[in-house]
């Protein structure tokens, strides 16, 4: 009894590697102090991917349009700070908590239809929001982009410095602790829920698990993050434009996931920084053609796999 | 660490003792921003074309200081070009950014500017209010008003009374419709309606009826340069030109770099800007035959010249500050800076930093078997009316 129980629990305990991994990462902007914009970015895009991963990978709900949490969440962040105060915190809250309602009023268009409505529903939000942000211009400014966002210290003492080491730490350490939270939950019996409604719905359904309620609090929470990512985007460029909702952003997100892999917590992570990286190196060297080269990776990766893109000795290894 | 600090207190003692000379041994940087893929691609290619093409000709060593250029593609998204202008300020150390494809571009980046102290030469994005975001702030492109302030008074002296404007939804086109409006009535014309398009895939058709029906003798139009080849062509479709609707435009309608390939029914259309490959100055014949022998025969466009007047206002601030290259110092130096560029003269603004040019008034026709943009007339030393302070 005892060693099943161990047995089971085991893939939820932390590895060594990921204790390793973590301290690294949370030291990142002072060991790599010169790059510490560009890990700021990347930490962005990475819980950006995790939120939509909880969805994706964790529920089998497909979306097009996770963007709309994340650009919900950067506009009021970066509102909040212009017309209450400019305390990155209590933005950051107030980001996630907006795209947190948000996130629980278009559970309601999800729970029906197919995964192809899905697609478009998604997508069909985004661009409402991304017109409405442009329409509304006595508030966001429209297509030039919110002005003025100062904000102010963190936690009342460091202030966002030009280097962005400040902007890189603050975000990794509220990635870190949103990484916590949501790997607590989806090693929980409430996401053990969320597997089994993606593994299939019918037969979850049958067992007794409250299939539409498990969809709509998971979607909420994803549009939380999302939102908090869009949140610390908005607070570290001191910006936001109609941009944050665009589609390209929601399906950066998608490929990052494709790369990384689905349903797999650091997938988002390793994705976002192989991406972002890539991209980042290709174009200075190449600033016109890098998208060439980012594509045919893409394709080099899903012909060989990623199994064995990540692990090259796994070539030789007997089927 | 150290050692750098010793060499660099090594080359200041020398420098103080062997005055300006010594300062040569590091390069001076210019960061080019630019949207180099997406939707406004062809301005980054025709921007880097051209900043490269004035260092081909001028040479790559100003009062002593080699010219580096890096050139970042920042795809058109605004917080991408601050963390890029960021890392180039504080890594690179560039001591001069410049680009900026779009308004929301160079407003994200604007504070860090004023921030770190670092001129910031726009050489694209064309709303008024960009100069006024920092101090550090100077432009060589042009503004939406000054453009659009004079194709008014043309259309007002030129028997044009009802007209119905047409603009992107964004910034610079509502900058174009504002500006054109005031000028348009206050010299006693009529604006019989004024539409907007959405910015991305706007589809002209159903507007396009729309002024059919009203009739008006002139539609006022500015789309940004990729957009105009389409809305020309359902212009046409509609036989809007034979039911006696002109078509009066900004420059970025009838773009040099895709005029040509709007084909024979851009004849005719008039346009005001400050920039047409088919400007008769010898400069500019120079200019065009470099540009198109440099790049596989492509034709520049009010872009490269931008960025080529861009070059040429940083070259002239380093040899005016004589190779030193501080910020405040290079902005000082630009302010009232006055030139020939291949478009005509042009001269800095001392107080707006904006530039001050020509508005040359257009006609599309043919030349040698190819569409240009051929000048009828001009409007001198146009400041940005646009400026609120």
């Amino acid at each position: 009894m005892e060693s099943a129980s161990l047995s089971l629990q085991a893939h939820s305990r932390w590895k060594h590697l990921e204790t390793v991994f973590w301290l690294f990462a949370l030291l990142s902007p002072w060991l790599l102090a010169k790059h510490a914009l560009i890990i700021n970015e990347i930490v962005i895009v990475a819980l950006f991917a995790l939120s939509l991963d909880l969805i994706l990978g964790y529920t089998g709900i497909v979306s097009l349009g996770h963007a709309a949490f994340f650009g919900f969440g950067a506009y009021s962040a970066a509102l909040f700070a212009i017309h209450v105060m400019p305390d990155p915190l209590l933005g950051l809250l107030f980001g996630a908590g907006i795209s947190l309602l948000l996130g629980a009023l278009c559970s309601v268009l999800i729970l029906r239809g197919s995964d192809l409505t899905r697609l478009m529903v998604t997508l069909a939000v985004a661009l409402i929001l991304k017109e409405l942000s442009n329409k509304l211009s006595w508030l966001t400014g429209g297509t030039d982009g919110l002005q003025g966002v100062m904000m102010g210290p963190v936690l009342g003492k460091f202030d966002f410095d030009i280097r962005g080491i400040t902007a890189a730490w603050y975000s990794l350490a509220v990635t870190f602790l949103l990484f916590l939270l949501i790997r607590r939950l989806v090693h929980s019996p409430f996401g053990a829920t969320l597997t089994a409604i993606r593994d299939n719905r019918l037969r979850a359904m049958a067992i007794g698990i409250p299939v539409s309620t498990r969809i709509a609090v998971i979607y909420s929470i994803s549009a939380a993050i999302a939102g908090a990512a869009g949140a610390l985007l908005a607070q570290t460029s001191s910006f936001a434009s109609p941009d944050v909702f665009a589609f390209d952003r929601s399906a950066d997100i998608l490929l990052i996931l494709v790369i990384g892999g689905t349903g797999w917590l650091y997938g988002g992570i390793i994705g976002a920084i192989v991406f972002k990286l890539l991209q980042d190196v290709i174009s200075s060297i190449t600033p016109e053609y890098w998208t060439f080269w980012i594509g045919a990776f893409l394709i080099a990766l899903v012909i060989v796999g990623r199994e064995r893109f990540l692990y090259p000795w796994k070539w030789f290894a007997k089927r | 660490m150290k050692t750098c600090n010793i060499l660099r207190l090594a080359a200041l003692t020398s420098s103080l003792i062997f005055s300006a000379g010594a300062i040569a041994a590091d390069s001076f940087k210019i960061g080019l921003i630019l949207p180099m893929t997406g939707q406004q691609a062809s301005t980054g290619r025709q921007e880097e074309a051209a900043a490269r093409l004035y260092m081909a000709q001028h040479g790559d060593t100003v009062a002593g200081r080699k010219i580096e250029l890096i050139v970042k593609d920042d795809t058109t998204v605004p917080d991408m070009t601050k963390r890029l202008a960021q890392e180039l300020i504080v890594n690179d150390k560039v001591n001069v950014i410049a680009g900026f494809g779009i308004t929301p571009s160079a407003m994200a980046t604007a504070p860090l500017a004023t921030q770190s102290k670092t001129p910031m030469v726009v050489t694209a994005a064309a709303t008024s209010s960009i100069t006024e975001a920092s101090p550090y702030v100077v432009r060589t492109s042009f503004t939406l008003a000054q453009a659009s302030v004079s194709v008014a008074n043309w259309a007002g002296k030129n028997k044009i009374s009802k007209v119905i404007t047409l603009v992107s939804d964004y910034g610079p086109g509502k900058d174009a419709e504002k500006y054109f409006s005031q000028t348009f009535t206050a010299n006693g014309g009529q604006i019989v309606e004024s539409l907007r398009v959405p910015l991305m895939n706007p589809d002209f058709a159903p507007f396009l009826q729309k002024v059919r029906d009203a009739k008006p003798d002139a539609l006022f139009v500015f789309v940004p340069s990729g957009s105009g080849a389409s809305l020309m062509k359902q212009f046409i479709e509609r036989g809007m030109d034979k039911a006696g609707i002109k078509l009066i435009a900004t420059g970025d309608v009838t773009d040099d770099d895709q005029l040509n390939g709007m084909g024979d029914g851009a004849l005719g259309v008039v346009t005001g800007h400050h920039y047409s490959a088919a400007h008769p100055s010898k400069m500019n014949k120079d200019f065009v035959k470099a540009f198109e022998k440099a790049n596989n025969g492509m034709r520049p466009n009010f872009m490269a010249v931008a960025a080529y007047d861009g070059m040429h206002v940083i070259y002239e601030a380093l040899k005016a500050t004589k190779g030193e290259g501080d910020g405040d110092a290079l902005v000082t130096a630009m302010k009232g800076m006055k030139f020939e560029s291949p478009r005509g003269p042009i001269s800095i603004d001392p107080d707006t930093r904006d530039i001050v040019q020509n508005i040359y008034m257009r006609k599309v026709e043919k030349q040698h078997g190819q569409l240009y943009n051929i000048e009828f007339d001009v409007l001198k030393d146009v400041k940005d009316p646009g400026k609120t302070k």
